[in-house]
């Protein structure tokens, strides 16, 4: 019963929870005991919240569930349906240390937006999930509590920084998560993973309670294994907050609605810059035969150029970590988190960053203080800027003609971890098609298209500002005309990688 | 002596001064979050994840804080920006929570609320106009609490209730031109941002507080270095620390040596100003645009409202008072420049229209009695009711003057009403014309010499006879009549 599931997408459990088949507390415990008994060995999890997680689903089986049935009215849209959050967004009480030992064992006194969301929508959060220290990375490798390990092939990476939901994900822990994408983070970790992940456009998603790490970057998405459960997460968490001031203004549609099998006449742009030297073969062709099935289904699919995709990373690589570099620091020692001994004050603050930050989070500390430094900040910061600008332009002018883009979501598929853990430039390349589309704070997904020596490969849509909508329409489409998504990870308890690579 | 000193300096040096005061705005919430401002509540209670820099909290704009910056940027006739952007100000010290401060900073293309505006006044009997460089809002720090013994320092406490709380920052150009001039420039500032409802003005308090750039150079020379002078808590220490750090100066370069630049500090005790022994490196504070707030854009009608709301300020009050209650400008200057004495003043006079009377009362035995008992105006339990009333009964002749001065004494220290404590104390004054005669036959039979003197024409000794009546009276006999009812009994 148990496997039985955690095999269900989100809709499936909804549609067993409203009919009575199936408790809230069922569905819980057994994504709880999949948590535990596959946990071990991903390390997805950096909390799981058992004893909360089952009382919660008390709660909603009790006060929600029976009275929805009884009265028959609507039932609040993720009654009963768990999910697991990045341990990067606020949870009240609940441990949030973005993977870093300078936050080990803080309880945040609040929710973040999204979680209360969440919560008002009767979802039950089952824990908190690992990523890159402070969403510093693409591998999931730089955490300060172990790496997550890819559900797929137990010796490589699941992407990052969202890894910990991705792989939870994928391994049928949780049938829904929240992840947060700064230049990929979202994307990069669903295809590596094999599932759905949306990284709405900049502003639709509010930041509050997001821990930050580039505040004109970062934005909360959903990832799930199919596009419906992404839009139906979406729709929850989704809409203008007043505590997070950069949160657009904007109604929300139902993004449900979108989610048609159409897309004869859509006009999609397909980048030439992406199709370059370091692109593995079998992505290429997965995401050109990706491009022929839109072309077969009456969508007109054509090159384009955006000719300042060259200036994407090393763009991103002055901006965000300038803005790191002042949100990260009132990590001190001061208020909370880990404090160092010293005698004085200064040595306190030095001691604390140099042993809390793990060396990434460090590195781009550096490299932000420099970039803002008096004398660097025209050369980098605001060169970075003014760049950043052109970047849009590019899309802006793609989306005269086009109302989607296709590309690639990352390079690669998979790779083994500790390949590029020592080669930080190495590593950045990983998000070189998921970095100009956060720049521009345009909403993209990264569905499943294909598997290259048993590794998903995941295909990016890529829209308008605030257009979800076609987005999603598109991805559920391919969805609906594909099986990729169908496939699952071999995760029993006997798992072993050999058995994987069958 | 410090006064000869500076004027001294004046001959040979020029004093070059420029003020940055930063004013606590008279909101009820604090500049990003909800959190009160309310000075004086147990520490730590009046914060939450904002204000306390919480991973993962963002800030929004106070509106009410924009207004009334907008309101001051007005008043001092500055430019206002219609777009404008805050900016992270990046430090590290243990009473700002981010290790950031929010504040405006001057970039050519995010400009800060409001620059280049002026305010002037008079002083030495002559127009002053003192140029505005800028007016930016930005959000205060926490307050460190040193737990010492034996004056060493054991440990450090944070109190997060200040943290956030709205600030705007006034910055003049170099524009002063004595210790003396910006004591009364600051006292100007003050007096208008109490009329327009900004600020409690209290620097006492910490509510409003001015650091200041001092230089001096020889006439016709460029800008001489200049020192920062901080901790001033009133008033009179601006004008004393500047007149110190002014001689202080003076004497370096007289004896051709070179002012450091540095930031030194008032010690109010031993008024001296000292520099840190630190070493001061100069800080990098790395500006950026804030990226959790979007820029400011205000609403050009926004601003037209709160133009045409703006109350009126002292310079038109304290023309005002000189036309329509025809007071000295002396006196229009005095009774305005404190407002809640000012606004106590058209109260009274609409119970009481005698505005000299009533201004006279109010700038001498008023102001007296709060001057001696070291009581700020508004902290006296005087109301315009009570104070109008007493000069009623001073006017219809029911108490003397004599007698309003001790009965508004007793008012300023009890709270009591005039009537009652002329009812308590018997104090009516004695106009019984027959009663009086009687006490005027005693003082005659009792004084034979001055009777004798003033009847061969001494009008003196009648001075002295009234006198007497009076004291038997103690004080309560009407002196008109007491006068008139000797002279008839003496001629008679």
């Amino acid at each position: 019963m148990a496997d039985q599931i955690t095999d269900l997408s989100a809709v499936e459990l909804r549609e067993r929870l409203v009919r009575g088949d199936i408790s809230a507390q069922e569905v819980t415990e057994a994504f709880l005991q999949r948590i535990h008994a596959l946990d071990p060995r991903l390390h997805a999890f950096l909390y799981v919240d058992t004893e909360g997680a089952i009382a919660q689903a008390r709660q909603v089986d009790e006060q929600v569930l029976t009275g929805a049935r009884r009265s028959g009215r609507e039932l609040p849209p993720l009654a009963g349906i768990p999910v697991a959050v990045k341990d990067n967004i606020c949870t009240k009480g609940i441990p949030t240390t973005c993977a870093s030992r300078i936050l080990e064992g803080w309880r945040p006194p609040y929710d973040a937006t999204v979680v209360e969301r969440l919560r008002r929508a009767g979802a039950i959060i089952l824990g908190k999930t690992n990523l890159d220290e402070f969403a510093m990375g693409s591998s999931t490798e730089n955490s300060g509590f172990g790496p997550t390990r890819n559900p797929w092939d137990l010796t490589r990476v699941p992407g990052g920084s969202s890894g910990g939901s991705a792989a939870a994900v994928a391994a049928g822990m949780a049938p829904l998560a929240l992840g947060s994408d700064t230049g990929g983070s979202i994307r990069q970790p669903a295809a590596l993973c094999g599932i759905v992940g949306l990284k709405p456009t900049y502003g639709r998603v509010s930041r509050y309670g997001l821990v930050a790490f580039a505040s004109s970057l970062d934005q909360i998405g959903p990832m799930a294994r199919t596009v419906t459960d992404c839009a139906i997460l979406l729709n929850v968490i989704a809409g203008n907050d007043p505590r997070d001031s950069t949160s657009a203004n904007l109604p929300c549609p139902d993004f449900t609605r979108a989610l048609q099998v159409e897309v004869r006449g859509l006009r999609i742009g397909i980048p030439r810059e992406c199709f370059v030297e370091g692109l593995q073969p079998e992505v290429r062709e997965a995401v050109l035969q990706a491009a022929r099935l839109f072309s077969d289904l009456g969508a007109v699919c054509e090159e384009i150029s955006l000719p300042h995709l060259d200036y994407a990373l090393p763009t991103y690589y002055l901006i965000a970590p300038a803005e790191a570099s002042s949100n990260l620091a009132r990590y001190d020692g001061v208020q909370y988190g880990y404090r160092a001994k010293a005698g004085d004050l200064y040595t306190m603050y030095a001691r604390t960053r140099r042993e809390g930050f793990g060396a990434e989070v460090k590195r781009r500390i550096m490299l932000g203080t420099y970039a803002l430094s008096a004398g660097y900040y025209e050369a980098f910061y605001l060169k970075a800027l003014q760049v950043r600008t052109l970047i849009k332009q590019d899309f802006d002018v793609a989306f005269q003609d086009h109302d989607l883009i296709l590309m690639p979501t990352s390079p690669t598929v998979a790779f083994p971890l500790g390949e590029k853990v020592t080669d930080p430039l190495q590593m950045y390349l990983n998000d070189i098609f998921t970095i100009p589309v956060s720049l521009a704070g345009l909403p993209g997904i990264s569905v499943p298209c294909g598997f290259a020596n048993g590794l998903p490969i995941g295909l990016q849509l890529v829209g308008r500002p605030f257009d979800e909508e076609t987005v999603l329409r598109a991805a559920f489409t391919f969805e609906q005309h594909t099986e990729y998504w169908k496939a699952r990870p071999v995760t029993s308890d006997t798992v072993t990688r050999d058995k994987v690579k069958e | 002596m410090r006064e000869n000193a500076t004027t001294k300096v004046q001959d040979e040096f020029e004093i070059v001064i420029g003020l940055e005061i930063h004013v606590q705005l008279l909101t009820a919430s604090k500049m990003f979050c909800g959190c009160s401002t309310r000075f004086g509540a147990p520490p730590n209670t009046q914060v939450c994840p904002v204000c306390l820099g919480l991973p993962g909290s963002l800030p929004v704009i106070n509106r009410k804080a924009v207004e009334l910056g907008l309101r001051t940027a007005l008043a001092l006739n500055c430019t206002i920006h219609p777009q404008s952007q805050f900016h992270r100000k990046n430090y590290y010290y243990p009473d700002l929570p981010k290790n950031y401060q929010i504040s405006q900073y001057q970039y050519k293309d995010h400009p800060p609320l409001a620059s280049d505006g002026h305010l002037t006044f008079e002083f030495d009997g002559q127009a002053r106009t003192v140029r505005i460089r800028r007016v930016h809002l930005e959000e205060d720090t926490g307050k460190l609490v040193h737990v010492e013994r034996d004056g060493t320092v054991l440990y450090s406490l944070v109190d997060y209730n200040r943290s956030g709380v709205p600030l705007m920052e006034i910055v003049t150009e170099p524009d002063l031109r004595s210790p003396e001039e910006a004591r009364e420039f600051l006292s100007r500032l003050r007096t208008l941002l109490q009329y327009l409802e900004v600020s409690s003005g209290r620097m006492e308090e910490g509510t409003l507080r001015c650091d200041a750039n001092v230089s001096l150079r020889r006439r016709g020379e460029p800008l001489g270095i200049r020192t920062e002078v901080k901790n001033m808590n009133s008033l009179r220490a601006v004008e004393k620390a500047l007149s110190f750090e002014v001689a202080r100066q003076r004497e370096i370069l007289q004896a051709g040596g070179e002012v450091v630049q540095e930031t030194r500090h008032w010690d109010e005790r031993r008024e001296v100003t000292f520099g840190s022994r630190e070493k001061e490196e100069a800080q990098d504070y790395r500006y950026f645009p804030e990226p959790d707030l979007v820029p400011m854009v205000l609403d050009p009608a926004w601003i037209e409202e709160i133009r045409r709301t703006l109350p009126e300020l002292p310079e038109e009050r304290r023309r005002r008072y000189v036309e329509q209650y025809a007071l000295s400008p002396h006196d229009a200057a005095l009774l305005v420049e404190n407002k809640a004495m000012a606004d106590f003043f058209e109260a009274t006079i609409k119970l009481f229209p005698q505005p000299k009377t009533v201004c006279n009362w109010l700038l001498g035995d008023v102001t007296g009695y709060a001057n001696t008992h070291g009581m700020e105006f508004t902290d006296l339990p005087l109301t315009p009711e009570k104070l109008a009333e007493m000069l009623k009964l001073m006017e219809d002749g029911t108490i003397s003057i004599r007698l309003a001065k001790e009965i508004l004494e007793e008012m300023l220290a009890t709270g009591k009403d005039a009537s009652s404590i002329v009812a308590e104390k018997g104090l009516v004054q004695i106009r019984d014309e027959d009663a009086l005669r009687a006490i005027v036959e005693e003082v005659i039979a009792e004084n034979p010499n001055p009777v004798r003197d003033y009847r061969a024409g001494k009008e003196k000794a009648l001075t002295f006879l009234v006198g007497q009546v009076m004291r038997k009276t103690s004080g309560r006999a009407n002196p008109d009549l007491v006068n008139r009812l000797l002279k008839e009994r003496l001629h008679g």
